[in-house]
């Protein structure tokens, strides 16, 4: 085992040396491969970052929401359709929420407007996002109005800027009270933009879902699990249209790093014949170059995913931001939960890590096998 | 110590360039000898001490080293043997660019996973023997001509091997090197190793550190 250990010690030695006589060479692989490395590892925990992120923030959400569908589009849910779906079991709570879109032509962006309960928001008072106050340079206190649809103007008083641990979800939102909300969209009484429903048990959230389609037949049941994998589909369709684009590049790099490392010169043809006749076994010159192979590869992952891992959750992946992340006026300004998924890492490893390795001992073989002999000719 | 019975050696066989290197050749080397190889190009003289010294194998015949048959050794017992008991002196020298003296000498015993402090200080023995000592840190391309054989011959020596083979050893220094390379030579065989070497050049083959000259031409022994 020692003598085992002392070997090992002998080639990475050697290989360490090797690696330093081809500095410019092995330089610009390493960085050649430490960029294909950071793009991949950026792209995958970013986002499986927001995947994360995503699921975090829906936990939060009812699990069941109905809409009543009017030719197919979402319409307003009439008096009575609260007491229509009577008890359902397994619904801890039902209530019919009020919110609607308000376009503010002072930022051009959409806000949405939410009525909470009287003990929460007080009339003629709202409370605001983060990234909504930030635009507007609102505080707590401050007064601002708005020009409702039908030309009124309404002031409300800020009674507070919501958290900005919430900005993903309320960046441009508006909280007010259901007085104010109705009167603001001149909303007919009774009448709710959809119903949101709570049930403990996660078993029984489809059978919720297929007795509110019996009993309401014009109504649409959503599922929060459903929102989530529409959530998941956004965020892979962006990772594989940013993937596609970087394709070229990707493969680009790939087939330097192929040609790099599969490409022998004639140098290292005669460095292997000296070392094999001056008694190194052919398994010895291949775990020499294995070595190479995997301390250049293992230095590109690593230096690649900590390059990545700093610049998605310190400098929140600046580089595929605007892609990833979608556009959007009022931008909410979020930091990353850190989520890496082991799974991700040995893929990203297996797919970097591994082909090249193979790469470089596919020629090395080669010039293994042949006849030590060689340099005495 | 080493004998060749009916060597031939083949290039290229049942191709349309086949080349008979060697054509049966029977040799007995006595151990703690110096033996040249004498001939002109092409005459094999190469050919043969890449079989005695394990590098190839013949296309027939039966080499004997120390009463046991090497020729039909697998790679990995040829190696063995080779990395054991024989130690390389090439005509080009066959130094790595780029690395130091030292560790140039010290690779042939990388396999052997002696430790490397074990290596270096036989590597500095060496060094002080062969009068090199203050370059042993000097990457091997910096020295000179003699300086690089002296690196080549204390990686020959440095696992210790039973016998010395030396391609065409002076082929690359003047005459004050060679007259040097042949006093190291007699120190090999004051310390008991068995030296093969090939050479046409007379300071070497009429020299008295050499005690036989084997003639070679076309493949075939001549007389010396």
């Amino acid at each position: 085992m020692r003598i085992w250990l002392e070997k090992q010690r002998h080639l990475i030695d050697f290989t360490l040396a090797s690696l330093a006589r081809r500095k410019t060479k092995n330089i610009g692989l390493l960085l050649a491969y430490t960029l294909l490395v950071f793009v991949l590892a950026s792209l995958t925990l970013f986002t499986h970052a927001l995947r994360t992120e995503a699921t975090f923030v829906l936990a939060g959400s009812p699990e069941v929401i109905l809409q009543r569908m009017v030719a197919g589009r979402h319409d307003l849910i009439p008096p009575g359709y609260l007491d229509k779906i009577g008890r359902i079991r397994g619904v801890q709570k039902k209530e019919g929420r009020l919110w609607g879109y308000y376009y503010d032509p002072v930022l051009n962006a959409n806000y949405t407007f939410m009525a909470r309960p009287a003990d929460e928001v007080a009339d003629g008072h709202i409370m605001v996002g983060n990234a909504l106050a930030r635009e507007r340079g609102l505080d707590k206190h401050n007064t601002i109005s708005f020009r409702s649809y039908s030309g009124k103007l309404f002031t409300f008083e800020v009674s507070a800027v919501l958290s900005p641990d919430s900005e993903l979800l309320s960046a441009d939102l508006v909280l007010l009270s259901e007085n104010d909300f109705r009167s603001f969209f001149e909303y007919p009484a009774g009448h709710y933009t959809d119903i949101a429903l709570s049930v403990a048990n996660p078993q029984e959230v489809r059978t919720v879902a297929a007795k509110l389609s019996s009993a309401l037949p014009d109504s649409r049941p959503i599922l929060r699990e459903e929102v989530l994998r529409t959530y998941q589909s956004v965020f892979d369709w962006r990772e594989g249209i940013i993937l596609t684009v970087l394709a070229g590049a990707i493969l680009a790099f790939a087939i330097l790093a192929w040609e790099k490392a599969s490409g022998l010169s004639a140098e290292e043809k005669r460095e292997i014949g000296i070392l094999k006749a001056i008694g190194w076994e052919t398994g010895d010159v291949i775990r020499m170059k294995t070595w190479e192979g995997l301390l250049i590869s293992l230095t590109a992952f690593l230096l690649g995913f900590i390059a990545a891992y700093v610049h998605v959750f310190h400098f929140g992946a600046a580089v595929f931001e605007p892609v990833l992340k979608g556009w959007s006026v009022l931008y909410p300004k979020f930091t990353l939960v850190p989520a890496v998924d082991g799974l991700q890492i040995a893929t990203l490893f297996f797919f970097t890590v591994f082909p090249y390795t193979a790469a470089v001992l596919v020629p090395i073989w080669r010039a293994a096998i042949t006849d030590p002999d060689a340099v005495m000719r | 110590m080493i004998e060749l019975s009916n060597i031939k050696k083949a290039f290229n066989q049942n191709q349309p360039n086949e080349y008979w290197a060697l054509h049966g050749i029977d040799l007995t080397v006595e151990a703690g000898k110096v033996t040249a190889f004498r001939g002109p190009s092409g005459s094999g003289k190469t050919t043969l001490l890449t079989i005695v010294g394990c590098l190839s194998r013949p296309t027939s015949g039966r080499v004997r080293f120390k009463g046991e048959d090497i020729s039909g050794l697998p790679e990995r017992f040829l190696t063995d043997i080779r990395r054991q008991s024989f130690g390389f002196v090439f005509q080009q020298f066959n130094l790595i660019k780029g690395l130091s003296a030292l560790e140039n000498v010290i690779l042939p015993a990388f396999p052997t996973g002696r430790p490397r402090a074990e290596l270096v200080a036989a590597a500095g023995e060496l060094f002080d023997q062969l009068k090199l000592g203050h370059r042993s840190a000097a990457k091997v391309e910096w020295l000179s001509g003699g300086e690089q054989q002296r690196v080549a011959i204390a990686r020959a020596l440095i696992n210790n091997p039973e016998v010395i083979i030396a391609d065409e050893p002076t082929a690359n220094l003047d005459t004050a090197l060679s007259k040097e390379f042949m006093a190291i030579l007699e120190g090999f065989t004051a310390a008991g190793k068995t030296v093969l070497l090939t050479s046409h050049d007379p300071l070497v083959v009429e020299s008295s550190a050499v005690h036989r000259v084997v003639g070679m031409r076309d493949g075939r022994l001549v007389d010396g």
